[in-house]
């Protein structure tokens, strides 16, 4: 998996440097979205293991895919609220409640938040 | 949550024990009737339950086909298992469990010599010793047997014990499991109920029961790992995982499933997975054994 991640990561700074401004800014913020790497490593949120997201490699099938948030929740505080404690909306979730076991830490959560915001 | 507020006001003067067991005992029961499993329901009541969840989701299963895990479910998974199969990295295992079982012990009795039938019957086990007052399973009959003939007992980890449980598991491939919860004695009961209420408890950070993982997603993909049914997880041990390059007992498996999900991995053989194997081999009763085998 660590080979994979690295060698798409290659991959994407490759691409980066040999396209044309604009796309390298956009590529280059989504390799560092701090967010999306929260999201996305095995040792933090690990997301993938349950949601599909854009771009995250054999996502699971547990939960629903995250993409246009906005529509499902009325604020970034609600979304947050979801992540911090699932447990509090449905206590059957299969979904760990990250802030409120201190998975993940609250800048953390803030950042994952801000990258899921902005999902198609 | 209300309920639990007001519950823990009542209690606020009584002990903090009776206090943190009632909490318990609430949130089992709401636990219980979200995952379909009745809390004061008779071993009977709750066998049917767990096999009616499991007909649901896969009503092309027959109870013989839990006997192989995931590779009941997982279609592409399968296909590299019945290949490992062919030449299974167990049979040396088989072997060497077969000469261990009949070496005598030093006062020249052997291992057949403590049980009645001259051959263990794995899939009687685990089985409620009234005499003992707890659950006793394989690995601990084999134990039991060597201190009554003077041996030391074997630690759990090491090749030997592994090894004479794939020896008696292969002698007694095919035999349903037979789990039995003696009428007469209420400390069986207890410990089956024991057993399931950590299954269906939430343990570790991650806060993860069993059942969230192998009742709730069963055939659901956690990664790309295909989630199996708990129906006939007791019945492939021992297994060559080849992600521990060696074979190893389900009790290692349990642990492993513990600190996936964060949470403090117990012993081998401690009363609590004995308990939990109890609860889990007596839903299973019915599907034949299928170990030693291979796992991913
Ligand atoms: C082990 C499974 C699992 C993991 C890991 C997991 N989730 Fe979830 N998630 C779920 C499930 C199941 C739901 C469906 C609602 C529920 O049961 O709470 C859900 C729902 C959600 C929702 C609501 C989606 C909607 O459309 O209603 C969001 C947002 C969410 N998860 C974000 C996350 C984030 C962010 C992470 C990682 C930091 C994460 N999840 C990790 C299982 C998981
Ligand atoms: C976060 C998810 C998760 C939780 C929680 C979990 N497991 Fe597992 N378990 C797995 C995965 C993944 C596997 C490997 C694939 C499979 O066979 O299901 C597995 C495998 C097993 C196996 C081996 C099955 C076989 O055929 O070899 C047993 C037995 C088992 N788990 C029991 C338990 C018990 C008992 C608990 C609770 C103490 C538990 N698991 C909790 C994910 C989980």
């Amino acid at each position: 998996m660590k080979i994979i991640i690295s060698f798409t990561f290659l991959l994407l700074l490759s691409c980066a440097t040999s396209t044309q401004t604009q796309t390298q800014i956009q590529t280059t913020k989504s390799i560092f979205n701090p967010g999306k790497q929260i999201a996305f490593s095995r040792e933090k949120g690990n997301c993938l293991a349950c949601h599909e997201i854009e771009n995250g490699e054999f996502p699971g099938n547990i939960g629903p895919t995250l993409k246009n948030l906005p529509t499902r929740f009325k604020n970034k505080q609600q979304l947050r609220e979801q992540i911090w404690d699932a447990t509090q909306f449905n206590p059957e979730t299969s979904m760990p409640p990250f802030g409120k076991h201190k998975i993940i830490s609250e800048d953390e959560i803030d950042q994952v938040v801000d990258y899921l915001w902005g999902l198609k | 949550m209300i309920v639990f507020q007001v519950l823990s006001n009542r209690l606020k003067h009584s002990r903090l024990i009776i206090k943190i067991a009632l909490f318990d005992k609430l949130l089992l029961i709401i636990i219980s009737y979200l995952m379909a499993l009745p809390l004061y329901a008779t071993p009977e009541q709750d066998q049917i339950a767990f096999r009616k969840h499991y007909q649901q989701r896969f009503p092309e299963l027959k109870l013989m086909d839990y006997a192989n895990g995931v590779y009941a479910i997982d279609d592409i998974a399968r296909q590299s298992w019945l290949a490992i199969e062919e030449f299974p990295p167990y049979e040396a295992a088989i072997e060497q469990g077969k000469s261990l079982f009949n070496k005598p012990f030093a006062n020249g009795k052997h291992y057949a010599d403590c049980f009645p039938e001259s051959l263990i019957k794995a899939n009687k086990y685990p089985k409620w010793s009234k005499a003992q007052g707890e659950v006793v399973t394989l690995v601990k009959t084999i134990n039991d047997c060597r201190s009554s003939q003077h041996e030391s007992t074997l630690s759990y980890e090491k090749s030997d014990m592994v090894s004479l449980l794939a020896y008696l598991a292969f002698t007694s491939r095919g035999k349903p499991i037979d789990i039995v919860i003696p009428k007469n004695d209420p400390r069986a009961l207890a410990a089956y109920e024991q057993g399931k209420a950590f299954y269906y408890q939430r343990h570790g950070q991650l806060n993860f029961s069993c059942a969230t993982c192998h009742v709730q997603n069963a055939g659901k993909k956690l990664r790309s790992e295909i989630l199996s049914a708990s129906l006939g997880h007791t019945n492939n041990w021992p297994t060559y995982r080849l992600k521990w390059g060696e074979m190893g007992s389900l009790h290692r498996r349990f642990a492993e499933c513990l600190t996936q999900i964060k949470a403090e991995p117990l012993p081998e053989q401690s009363i609590e997975f004995r308990n939990l194997e109890y609860f889990l081999s007596y839903m299973g009763n019915g599907i034949p054994i299928s170990g030693p085998s291979t796992r991913k």
